[in-house]
């Protein structure tokens, strides 16, 4: 009983331990769980390093690859982009805005009969080039659009 | 903190149409709250989109995206009556799950 009373707290200090590690940023969660995150993209601090990372360091200009985007975004918090691919056997679609902090915002893998589309709604600290990264045939292609952030990112 | 999930999936000309938002603070680790301390990166990595069980769509997202997310997807071939099902991974460890039958 006392053997087993001992243990369980030895248990209770252990995951103390952990989360002390978490809290102090020495552990951070994401590095133990989400295998399934391309840390190295998405944590890179350039969209040249983002590109490198997913594997298209240098791909084609497509005038198939369509962005919709607002000109002109009065609140950076919430600026929807919807993406849509032509070229045939598009696999996968990246978003990135190149002036984000981390520009790599999101990558969408097709399968089983989804359509290469997507619409998301992003942050943008300032204006930004919006970048596509579409994966076909093996290929990678790639087209921009610039969306203007109003002052402030919030209206101001 | 996983609030709730809404899925509205419509058929239309044999493709369906699925829009999703997902309740989730996304934080993007450069916020401070009132007290001026940083908010601790908080945001959804993975998601998972299942038509009739088969992943259509896995997505990785940054904490770039939007709070309370909100995507669009199309999936040709989906049809009235057919089940979505979509999920997700935050960096937290935590997940949320929900289904909807396409309308």
């Amino acid at each position: 009983m006392n053997e087993y009373r001992r243990k369980a707290i030895q248990r209770v200090g252990a995951s103390g331990a952990l989360a002390t590690a978490f809290a102090a940023g020495w552990l951070r969660p994401q590095d133990v769980l989400a295998a399934g995150w391309n840390k190295n993209a998405f944590q890179s601090k350039s969209a040249a390093d983002a590109l490198k990372g997913i594997g298209a360091a240098s791909p084609a200009d497509s005038k198939d690859l369509v962005i919709e985007a607002p000109q002109i975004a009065e609140n950076g918090a919430v600026v929807p982009i919807e993406v849509s691919s032509n070229l045939p056997n598009t696999k996968s679609i990246a978003v990135l805005i190149e002036k984000n902090p981390f520009p790599l915002v999101a990558q969408f893998d097709f399968m089983e009969g989804a359509l290469p589309y997507v619409k998301v709604n992003v942050k943008m600290g300032e204006s930004s080039n919006v970048r596509v990264v579409a994966e076909a045939g093996g290929k990678h292609y790639t087209a921009v659009k610039e969306v203007k952030v109003t002052i402030g990112g919030c209206g101001g | 903190m996983a609030g709730p999930m809404k899925i509205r999936a419509t058929a239309q000309g044999g493709v369906a149409d699925i829009r999703v938002l997902m309740s989730h603070p996304m934080e993007t680790g450069q916020r401070k709250d009132n007290a001026g301390n940083l908010v601790p990166l908080h945001f959804i990595q993975n998601l998972t989109v299942k038509l009739n069980d088969k992943i259509v769509i896995e997505g990785q997202i940054s904490q770039a995206v939007s709070r309370n997310p909100v995507f669009s997807f199309r999936v040709k071939g989906g049809k009235t009556g057919d089940k979505v099902e979509i999920s997700w991974l935050d960096n937290k460890g935590e997940t949320n799950k929900t289904e909807a039958a396409v309308a």
